[in-house]
């Protein structure tokens, strides 16, 4: 199995504080990585990093090499745009646009300048079948995307992520503002997805790193302290540090 | 952080050092009434063995509730599927005890006099049963390491059991039956120290996360 992403050395700082030190990671393709750690560790900001959403932040400064699939995501002819499009992004809140499910899962390929009526209608099919929500909103799909459900916004947003073709899926607690069934809905399209996309998802729930995730990374003060195999790492954990955490003594 | 979870693995720990305690109380037990072909001792052991299997089923349920509760992982997900093991084998020493000790009652008092080394293969057993007891208390992999060794111990000791009532055998054939018994129990103890074995090797499981005979 190749790695899609490739990280060297990678360091980040918010204005002088250093939240992130040091990363290394290769990121295996179409499977499922999961970051654990404390509040605060860099997980997220690892996350985000790995499409540019950091850029937006002022005072940021990132260090070291991120590669996708052999590219340099910081090299100057890279186009963000394009790269958000092969790396999507799927949120903790769910935040579907105030606007049709139809209009939604749109917007993506409109902005890559898609117009055609058949080519759009078999690109919202096609992305909401494959995000588990077709058959509870195709009768629905002039309806404002805001009158779904917390979970059914969810997989709208997973869908609306999908729309634009991507190869990797990051999701930053994509289950922590859902109940226990949207929850587990989310995590058995996650284990679908995984078949066509490399999917990197940051959680707190460490139980779900269990079940739904190929390989688990440890983060702790902007450190990544121990990657590997998930069922290694909830085994026999190498790191102290990961024990401890994992088996909930600090954290 | 977790001080109710820690208390909950203290007594599994405890529950686990109680049932080894009653494992070895009862081969000892039994291996004192065989020596002695003491048949009241033996039948004490038969009376109580239904206790170890009641103590079986009580860790298990333990084991059952932190599993559900805890959701455990890493050292102590190890712990507690090491223990879910472990009580599986000392409940069959406990049996192999008992099946010693009923063998004593229907020897109606004869001792194994001219047989002694099954008493001392049942010293090497208990000795193996205490050790791998010991190891899981102390967490002491070593202590482990030894009881395994100590199982080859054990087999040379069955091997020659087993020529010497070969050699009674022919010596005096009119006494088989006793001979066929001797030889049961110097199986039991085989088994015995084969079950102490296995604990041994899940302590080195719960401790490094390998398990030896997978490993080697």
């Amino acid at each position: 199995m190749s790695n899609v992403i490739n990280v060297k050395d990678m360091c980040l700082w918010y204005g002088e504080h250093q939240a992130i030190k040091n990363v290394n990671i290769e990121i295996p393709e179409k499977s499922i990585t999961a970051f654990i750690g404390p509040s605060g560790c860099g997980k997220s900001t690892f996350l985000k990093t790995l499409n540019r959403m950091n850029d937006l932040i002022p005072g940021v400064k990132i260090t070291g090499d991120i590669r996708y699939e052999g590219t340099d995501i910081f090299a100057k002819d890279i186009d963000v745009n394009n790269l958000r499009k092969e790396i999507g992004m799927v949120f903790q809140k769910p935040n579907p646009f105030p606007m049709s499910i139809y209009d939604n899962i749109a917007y993506g390929p409109r902005t890559h300048g898609i117009t055609k009526k058949t080519e759009l209608d078999e690109i919202v099919e096609n992305s909401l079948k494959r995000a588990a929500i077709w058959d509870e909103v195709k009768d629905r799909l002039k309806k404002n995307a805001l009158g779904l459900s917390g979970g059914q916004q969810q997989r709208l947003c997973i869908a609306r992520a999908l729309a634009v073709d991507p190869k990797v899926l990051l999701m930053d607690e994509p289950t922590s503002a859902l109940d226990p069934i949207s929850t587990s809905r989310i995590e058995e399209l996650v284990l679908d997805l995984k078949e066509t996309y490399t999917i990197v998802m940051v959680t707190h729930n460490m139980q779900q790193a269990v079940r739904v995730s190929d390989y688990t990374a440890f983060f702790l003060l902007g450190e990544l302290v121990e990657f590997g195999r998930t069922e290694d790492i909830f085994s026999q954990p190498q790191d102290k540090r990961t024990e401890d955490y994992i088996t909930g003594r600090f954290g | 952080m977790r001080n109710r979870f820690d208390e909950q693995l203290f007594e599994l720990n405890k529950e686990i050092i109680e049932m080894g305690a009653m494992c070895e109380e009862a081969i000892a037990s039994a291996a004192r009434a065989l020596t002695a072909g003491d048949t009241s001792l033996a039948g004490s052991v038969l009376s109580e063995s239904g206790e170890i299997d009641r103590k079986e089923r009580e860790i298990e349920s333990r084991c059952m509730k932190l599993l559900l509760h805890q959701q455990p992982v890493a050292k102590d997900l190890r712990l507690i599927s090491a223990a879910l093991k472990m009580i599986t084998d000392m409940e069959r020493i406990g049996d192999q005890a008992e099946d010693i000790a009923e063998i004593v009652t229907f020897l109606c008092g004869r001792t194994i006099e001219g047989m002694e080394i099954i008493g001392e293969m049942a010293d090497e057993a208990i000795g193996m049963v205490t050790s791998s007891v010991d190891a899981f208390v102390r967490k002491d992999t070593a202590l482990a390491e030894k009881v395994i060794l100590q199982d080859d111990v054990v087999d040379a000791y069955f091997v020659r059991v087993k020529s010497d009532i070969i050699y009674m055998i022919t010596k005096d054939h009119s006494d088989g039956e006793f001979a066929l018994d001797l030889l049961m129990i110097a199986k039991y103890l085989e088994r015995i120290a084969d079950h102490a074995t296995n604990i041994a090797e899940w302590v080195i499981y719960s401790v490094t996360g390998t398990h030896e005979e997978v490993e080697k």
